[in-house]
């Protein structure tokens, strides 16, 4: 793996920004890769579009925000419209299809997946939706070992929620290689 | 052994950074993009054994930090530009009194309200010539999280050793993105703690210096009773309106600091040797230079990076190797050129062109935008 440029999208308390620490914090503390996360953010401190922005490499990282996501996940509507529009030729894009009801246009290979309902009905907390797109992110994109992985999220959530957490990152697998066995681009157009 | 590695934001090293040295003091008031360092340090200093405070205003904030750092507690405050604003009335007074404490300074957009969560480098002259009067200023300019926390132990060496505020400029990048850093362990940074006077109390002259220009100082509290005041004084604190002595003081203070360039000034200077062409950056922008000279390296191209940690004093002596050797000098800066007029009075007409990369819109400037420049000449 060169250099690995991924965007976290959403709206502001989805947790798309906690998601970007743990997967750059899981690549360069537990397998010793370089990592940068870093985020951009507008006055508001709830709702709006925001973004966290994980660079992943085997070398020294300079330039420490995405120049150009290789990969993009987006939660809502507005940050799938907004964030999209920079995403390499040939790029992942992720998307949620309760938020998303339009994908937006491009040459990208599209993973449109239940991330939130799925974190609310069957893991059990829509609050764990970070989690389970780390889960299905990493399924689909092999960023970190799944090992990796949990130790990442156990990491950095609160006591009394490891179950939870793990079980969201499963869940996470799963749709991954549920939407990868219907062709790889479940519902992507 | 190895060494613990954390996945740290960069305002969080800061606060590691401060630990490291023994700050035990911090007093605030909360600005974006510096906020976390106020935040962590409210949690972590209690623990310790140390105060967090939060004043009503940076102005209160600046006194405070004085405060603690007279009654001899390593002092640190955080805040960015309409903050830094605030503080400067009392920072002027920490140079006079000759009060270490640590100043960080996370840089957004500006002047006033600005871009408060975009990035700038537009606090370059501010921090030497915020405050009014004549007085000598450190700064330095960390580029990477490891060196947040690295340069904010050296920020409060240089403060302790010199007695004297010392500012750590860095901006909302380098505040806000996260990156591993290998946490050191007690010894591996040397710490250095203030001269504190060994003679009997009452024979105590705050401002008599020693042979190094700096004289000890005693905690407020401690015995050692004494006068500190915002006038030009005499060596034993009290005011004095003798030109000639507030003259030769304020000399002998500018000396105590030009006198020890070379412990204080740091610079990072790559691919220099043979360079045509070199790049002064520092902070985030020394980040994409590097990258752009890598590049640029691999094409053929004599070019080098000339990377100041201590930007203030400005790193002149390092500098002059360079006169009537490179061909062009290229400053990129998030302003619309500060650290360039610097440059140019060092350089005296010495190099051919001097050129900068000026940006002022919130974004980074890009390794692309540097690597163009460093191109366009040939």
């Amino acid at each position: 793996m060169a250099k690995t440029q991924i965007r976290l999208s959403g709206s502001g308390g989805q947790g798309m920004i906690t998601a970007g620490i743990i997967l750059a914090a899981g690549a360069a503390v537990f397998e010793g890769k370089k990592a940068i996360q870093s985020q951009s953010y507008g006055p508001e401190a709830r709702g709006g579009a925001s973004k966290a922005e994980v660079v992943i490499s085997d070398e020294e990282i300079f330039y420490p925000k995405v120049m150009a996501p290789d990969v993009l996940v987006a939660l809502t509507q507005e940050a799938a419209e907004k964030y999209s529009k920079d995403l390499v030729d040939g790029g992942i894009l992720i998307l949620d299809d309760l938020m998303v009801k339009e994908a937006p246009k491009g040459n990208w290979k599209i993973y449109t997946m239940p991330i939130i309902i799925t974190a609310a009905e069957k893991v059990g907390k829509a609050m764990v939706a970070n989690v389970v797109t780390l889960g299905a992110l990493n399924e689909i994109c092999g960023l970190v070992s799944t090992e990796t992985l949990e130790k990442a999220v156990l990491s950095r959530v609160p006591k009394g929620t490891e179950e939870l957490n793990k079980n969201a990152i499963l869940a996470g697998i799963e749709l991954a290689k549920a939407c990868k066995a219907e062709g790889g681009c479940c519902c992507g157009k | 052994m190895a060494k613990e590695v954390k996945f740290l934001q960069g305002n969080e090293a800061v606060c590691e950074g401060a630990l490291y040295a023994g700050c035990t003091f911090y007093a605030g008031y909360p600005i974006t993009p510096s906020t976390e360092v106020a935040e962590i340090l409210a949690a972590r200093l209690p623990k310790v054994g140390g105060r967090f405070v939060q004043m009503e205003d940076e102005i209160a904030a600046m006194a405070a930090t004085l405060g603690g750092s007279i009654a001899g507690r390593k002092s640190l405050t955080a805040t960015s530009g309409p903050g830094m604003s605030l503080k400067m009335e009392n920072l002027g007074y920490g140079y006079l009194t000759e009060v270490p404490c640590v100043i960080v300074n996370v840089m957004r957009g500006g002047p006033s309200t600005g871009l408060p969560t975009g990035p700038g480098q537009s606090d370059i002259m501010q921090a030497k010539w915020g405050t009014h009067g004549d007085h000598p200023a450190v700064a330095l300019t960390p580029s990477t999280v490891q060196e947040q926390l690295e340069e904010t132990v050296r920020a409060f060496n240089i403060s302790e050793k010199y007695r004297i505020p010392v500012i750590l400029l860095t901006d909302e990048i380098i505040g806000h993105m996260r990156e591993a850093v290998n946490m050191p362990e007690p010894g591996d940074l040397e710490v250095v703690d203030r001269k504190r006077p060994t003679c009997d109390p009452k024979d105590y002259l705050p401002y008599k210096p020693e042979a190094d220009g700096v004289a000890p100082m005693a905690d407020f509290g401690s015995g050692y009773r004494y006068h500190i005041t915002g006038l030009n004084h005499l060596e034993d604190g009290f005011p004095s309106n003798d030109g000639k002595l507030a003259q030769a003081d304020e000399i002998r203070q500018e000396k105590k600091i030009t006198d020890h360039y070379d412990e204080i000034v740091v610079v990072d200077e790559m691919d220099t040797d043979d360079a045509e062409i070199l790049v002064f950056a520092f902070g985030s922008t020394a980040r994409s230079a590097k990258e752009a000279i890598k590049m640029a390296r691999a094409e053929g191209i004599k070019v080098g990076l000339f990377r100041p940690l201590t930007i203030w004093p400005f790193p002149d002596k390092h500098l002059q190797k360079y006169k009537n050797k490179v061909k062009r000098i290229i400053v990129p800066e998030m302003n619309l050129g500060m650290a360039i007029l610097e440059v140019k009075r060092v350089m005296e007409g010495t190099v051919p062109s001097i050129e900068g990369i000026n940006q002022i819109d919130s974004e980074p400037i890009t390794t692309i935008t540097i690597l163009n420049k460093i191109k366009e000449g040939k």
